[in-house]
């Protein structure tokens, strides 16, 4: 299981703009490295990363080799209404990684 | 991988060495970290617990503090309680001295002894996940306090071999670290900043090596660097090179997990 760190407010006004930050820990091993041995080392990558806000997709982005480990996204939404924000990451090798935060829109 | 790189990023300073005698050690006033050196973007990484990548070994060290292991089968917390205040000072103190080792023993040596003596469980591996996310967990339990090394008699001879490898010029570039961090530190090496050498941040997680790593990882790279022979890990004259980079660094404050590129 990936370890993931989550950064949504806990409260916004309605209509505020704010910024949701997320981290997984993720090896982002690119495919085009060698082991010591010469060996090539397979691709092991996150590929898509999605963002759902009460069931409704509000972001989405698709990830590449050439991005460092433990990739770091960070982008703003409008606080629309109460609810859950819920983030998932899938990738290379069947990998799968769900992760939510709640927030309460007055 | 950056063997090659590092190389001749250090080979720079030849001429550099040449130009200066051996130095003195640097007033307590005018200490700074590395961090202090840092670009915007990677002070506000490291600032910032949910975007500091060095938390996320944080997270494991919290379950591994918490899960039972060993023929003792207890968890670190069964005995330790909460590392909240158990141990909140205890990297700033370490290495310290161990009477039945009769030598200065690390943060990372002391979690290994806890493991085998008390828990009765099989030491882990320097480098190690494990390793690295337990002793990121527990020296976090010191970040913002001063580091604060023992005032123990029995540490001054591990401590004065600390300081004379940390002054002996070595290796095929005939350098010692402190040419670089006593001497030409706030220079410019190759577009990196010479730091002050200041082993505040550790384990960190640097951009470079994608992950964390520990002190002696960063020992390494630095003598790998000056072209020097490096002691295998948790070999007793890095930890006396840790003991004088703790005394060195006496007052700072610490930053574990820290961020470096
Ligand atoms: C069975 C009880 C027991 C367990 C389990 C245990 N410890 Fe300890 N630990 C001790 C005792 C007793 C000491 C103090 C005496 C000594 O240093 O051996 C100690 C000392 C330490 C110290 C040094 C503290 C200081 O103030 O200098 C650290 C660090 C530490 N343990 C970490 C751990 C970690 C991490 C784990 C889990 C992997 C762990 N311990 C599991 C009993 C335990
Ligand atoms: C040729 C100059 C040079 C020499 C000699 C050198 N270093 Fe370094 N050291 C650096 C540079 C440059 C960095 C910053 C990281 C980088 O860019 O590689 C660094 C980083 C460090 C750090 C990490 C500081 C931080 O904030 O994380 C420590 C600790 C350190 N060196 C200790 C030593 C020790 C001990 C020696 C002797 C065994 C040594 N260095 C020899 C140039 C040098």
């Amino acid at each position: 299981m990936a370890r993931t760190l989550i950064n949504v407010p806990q409260k916004a006004k309605r209509g505020e703009v704010i910024a949701i930050k997320t981290l997984i820990s993720h090896v982002m091993e690119t495919g085009f490295r060698h082991d010591n041995m010469g060996k090539a080392i397979p691709r092991d990558i996150i590929t898509s990363f999605v963002c759902t806000y009460n069931g409704e997709e509000i972001f989405r982005a698709a990830l590449h080799p050439a991005i460092a480990a433990n990739p770091f996204i960070t982008f703003h939404t409008v606080a629309t209404e109460s609810g859950t924000i819920a983030f998932r990451w899938t990738g290379d090798n069947g990998f799968s990684q769900d992760a939510s935060a709640k927030i309460t829109v007055g | 991988m950056s063997g090659p790189a590092r190389l001749s990023i250090f080979a720079a300073p030849l001429l550099l060495a040449a130009l200066v005698s051996a130095g003195a050690e640097i007033a307590l006033n005018e200490r700074r970290s590395a961090y202090d050196d840092m670009s915007r973007d990677n002070k506000a990484m490291q600032d910032d617990d949910t975007s500091n990548p060095g938390m996320l070994a944080v997270l494991d060290g919290e379950a591994l503090w918490a899960a039972k292991a060993g023929a003792s089968g207890k968890s670190c917390a069964d005995c330790h309680g909460g590392a909240k205040a158990s141990m909140k000072g205890v990297a700033a103190r370490h290495p310290s001295f161990d009477a039945s080792a009769g030598r200065p023993v690390n943060l990372e040596q002391r979690i290994n002894t806890s493991r085998v003596q008390h828990q009765q469980a099989s030491p882990f591996a320097y480098e190690s996940k494990e390793m690295l996310a337990l002793s990121a967990y527990v020296a976090m339990q010191s970040r913002g306090e001063p580091i604060a090394p023992p005032d123990d008699p029995r540490l001054k001879p591990f401590l004065d071999r600390g300081r004379a490898q940390f002054n002996q010029r070595q290796g095929q570039l005939n350098l010692s670290c402190g040419q670089c961090h006593d001497d030409n530190w706030g220079k410019s090496l190759a577009g990196n900043t010479v730091p002050q050498g200041h082993p505040t941040g550790y384990p960190i997680y640097r951009l470079e090596w994608q992950g964390l790593g520990s002190l002696q990882r960063r020992l390494r790279n630095c003598m790998i660097g000056m072209r020097a022979e490096s002691y295998a890990y948790g070999a007793p004259e890095y930890v006396d090179m840790e003991l004088y980079l703790m005394w060195r660094a006496r007052g700072m404050k610490v930053e574990t997990p820290a961020v470096r590129p």
